[in-house]
């Protein structure tokens, strides 16, 4: 008799999830699936509210990266207004999303994944959490505590609370940062640098020695990644264009905008989970899996520009990247926990600069206009990646349609790839129809999925999207037929 | 259900041991899971008097256990996964926190209450536009009995499922907020829950 066994639910990530194991009659592991079982259909009552409310609302979709939603919206809303955002407005919006980018990493490293390497894959359940971490090793755990801590005061500084601000706005932001926020961020960054350096030798030394099986077998396959990258190639997170990059490092797109997303970007839908599969349109479904977040953002780029973030991603390459690849890709998803680590180096670095700079502190901070366009689609680099948002409104700016491409889905296909790697290195013997998987095991499978540190909350609100246009082109271009979905 | 209108705190013997804590999400966005991450240091005293024995973010624990003391739940009812879980809840803990106003009015993940019709579930409704409409590839619902769990047909907010104990506000409650609730709580005391700082909601 054929046999499924349910981890649910999946813990230590951030939403809704279950993965399923099945073994055939034999007892050998035929296939592995990871599970959303949330859908809140955002993209639907979104419809009929002003488009400057969208912020407001979409940052409910996720309450661990609602600065990417309202990032992403603010964007949207400056393009339907047809503005420049003044300058200052530009910065701290970056700073926004640097703090953000830290606490939410800071988060799924100490909070979240640690305790699988620090406490151990045999560690009693009931202690593998952030708990066990305080009480097995209290300094490092503050230490994680107050990195989050410190991004996430920069988001009160900035928006007035941690959670939810309403405070970018198409057009700019609502408020300056005052002299004393300033000073703040300067006094603890010392701190925090200190943290991610004992973090990354820590984590450094567990790669040369008791990870390394992990990071050979937690999803290292060839896929495509895809992110934003400065209009030089350097890494970015806010404002640039998007690069598609092959395992073998060969640049499979490049200087692509958001607002063609749906002629490179499609969904597919399977039965077993309400989160949705996207893929790179021009290979098709589902070879054309794609990876986002962290590494990705780390193998399109060319340098990060920073000194330090600059060094840590060589070493990260060095260690983990492809011969295939001169060294230049990493394509083990377990990488992503070392990727985040080297983003807040980036980001704390950035975050410095920023706060000195002059212009940071000007108080034009919102340019303001009436209605100008009636569509626009907004990007914005979430902790997990690239993040749509698209709109389309009537001439009073009450929204008609919106699709949202949000992160975590992106990586779906390779989620479901490394759940079935992990499952088939750790459960290579054929179960007995009366045996138990041990718990440990089952954990490593849960594992592969905090490697992506999906946001579920957010990933399975896609659920419009907006009109398709079909075309059918000849090799010289001409179109031979076109059909178009309302 | 009208929420209980005594006390039930804890018994009096729990104050002698070490409280059984747990959280747990329905239908939220997990933003009241991260305000309670919030609590930063002060969740190194809460660890001194309390044992966290469920969480999503805290813990391994897949079954709800028994004899819980005290479990905040985010999120309003929207599945029937939800739906199981908040029964456990309510019949193996004596204090349930409605905690945010996703749990205590059903808030955003209500809104989509809105899309359906006399005889016409919004579950059905934003279902059949997200993955019938709108998929490009392999279009239809997604069931997978014993894993996709089945849409209800209206968002609920949690008192209307289960009967709760205490309503904590906000959208997030703020990491004060949730502080000033917990300290009565854990010392067998029932929080003051009034003024804008204990009760506004947004
Ligand atoms: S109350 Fe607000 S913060 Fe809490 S789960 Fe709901 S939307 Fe998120």
């Amino acid at each position: 008799m054929t046999r499924t066994i349910v981890i649910d639910p999946v813990t230590r990530i951030e939403g809704h999830a279950k993965i399923s194991l099945h073994l055939d009659a034999e007892g050998r592991l035929q296939d592995a699936r990871f599970h959303v079982v949330e859908y809140r259909g955002f993209e639907k009552f979104c419809e009929g509210h002003p488009f400057t409310e969208m912020a407001g609302i979409t940052a409910r979709i996720c309450g661990i990266c609602p600065v990417s939603h309202l990032l992403a919206a603010a964007r949207t809303g400056d393009k339907l207004l047809a503005v420049q955002i003044p300058p200052a407005a530009d910065k701290l919006r970056r700073l926004l999303n640097l703090a953000q980018l830290t606490q939410s990493h800071a988060l799924s490293f100490f909070h979240l994944s640690s305790p699988d390497f620090l406490l151990g894959w045999e560690c009693d359940p009931a202690r593998r959490n952030v708990f066990g971490l305080m009480a097995a090793d209290p300094d490092l755990a503050r230490a994680g505590i107050r990195l989050r801590q410190f991004g996430q005061q920069i988001l009160e500084l900035l928006g007035g609370r941690k959670i939810h601000a309403a405070w970018a706005v198409p057009g700019g932001v609502r408020t300056s940062l005052s002299a004393e926020a300033k000073v703040w961020i300067l006094e603890r960054l010392p701190e925090a640098r200190a943290t991610i350096t004992q973090a990354l030798s820590l984590y450094k030394r567990l790669l040369d020695g008791p990870l390394q099986r992990e990071q050979r077998v937690f999803g290292d396959f060839p896929s495509l990644f895809l992110g934003l990258v400065s209009r030089e190639g350097r890494w970015e997170h806010l404002d640039g264009v998007l690069r598609i990059r092959a395992a073998d490092g060969t640049i499979v797109a490049d200087g692509l905008c958001e607002d063609d997303y749906a002629s490179f970007l499609a969904e597919a839908v399977e039965p077993w989970s309400y989160l949705k599969f996207p893929y790179y349109r021009p290979l098709g479904y589902p070879e054309g899996m794609y990876r986002v977040g962290p590494l990705a953002r780390l193998n399109v780029c060319d340098g990060i520009g920073t000194p330090w973030a600059d060094a840590e991603l060589a070493e990260l390459r060095a260690r983990s990247g492809t011969t295939d690849s001169g060294g230049h890709i990493v394509t083990s998803s377990f990488a992503y926990h070392h990727a985040r680590l080297v983003e807040i180096v980036a980001c704390l670095e950035a975050i410095e600069l920023l706060v000195n700079d002059a212009e940071l502190m000007d108080r034009h901070t919102r340019s303001r206009a009436g209605l100008n366009r009636l569509e626009a689609v907004g990007v914005s680099e979430a902790p997990r990646g690239t993040l749509f948002h698209h709109y389309r409104v009537n001439e009073q700016g009450l929204i008609e349609r919106v699709n949202l491409i949000i992160a975590t889905g992106q990586n779906n296909l390779a989620m479901n790839r490394t759940v079935l790697q992990i499952a088939r290195e750790f459960i290579a013997d054929p179960v007995a129809p009366d045996q138990e998987i041990p718990e440990p095991l089952l954990n490593r499978v849960e594992a592969g999925i905090r490697c992506f540190d999906p946001c579920l909350s957010c990933s399975t609100h896609a659920a419009g999207q907006m009109p398709l246009r079909l075309q059918l082109l000849a090799v010289d271009g001409t179109v031979l037929a076109e059909r178009s979905r309302p | 259900m009208r929420p209980r209108a005594g006390p039930p705190l804890p018994d009096a013997g729990a104050q002698l041991r070490r409280l059984r804590f747990a959280t747990v999400w329905l239908a939220g966005c997990s933003g009241c899971h991260m305000s309670f991450l919030d609590l930063d240091e002060f969740l190194f005293d809460l660890a001194d008097r309390v044992d966290i024995v469920y969480s999503p973010v805290a813990s391994d624990i897949k079954v709800y256990p028994d004899g819980v003391d005290i479990c905040l739940v985010e999120g309003a009812v929207a599945n029937a996964d939800n739906l199981e879980l908040a029964f456990a809840v309510r019949a193996r803990t004596a204090l349930v926190v409605s905690f945010g106003d996703c749990a205590v009015t059903a808030n955003v993940p209500g809104l989509r209450n809105l899309c359906g019709g006399p005889g016409h579930s919004s579950g059905e409704a934003v279902l059949r536009r997200g993955y019938v409409e709108l998929a490009d590839t392999h279009p239809g619902i997604p069931r997978a009995p014993g894993i996709v769990p089945e849409l209800l047909e209206r968002v609920l907010p949690l008192h209307e499922v289960i009967p709760v104990d205490l309503y904590l506000p906000g959208c997030p409650p703020s990491a004060d907020r949730i502080r000033a609730a917990l300290l009565p709580l854990l010392d067998g005391q029932r929080p003051r829950m009034d003024g804008p700082a204990m009760l506004r909601f947004g």
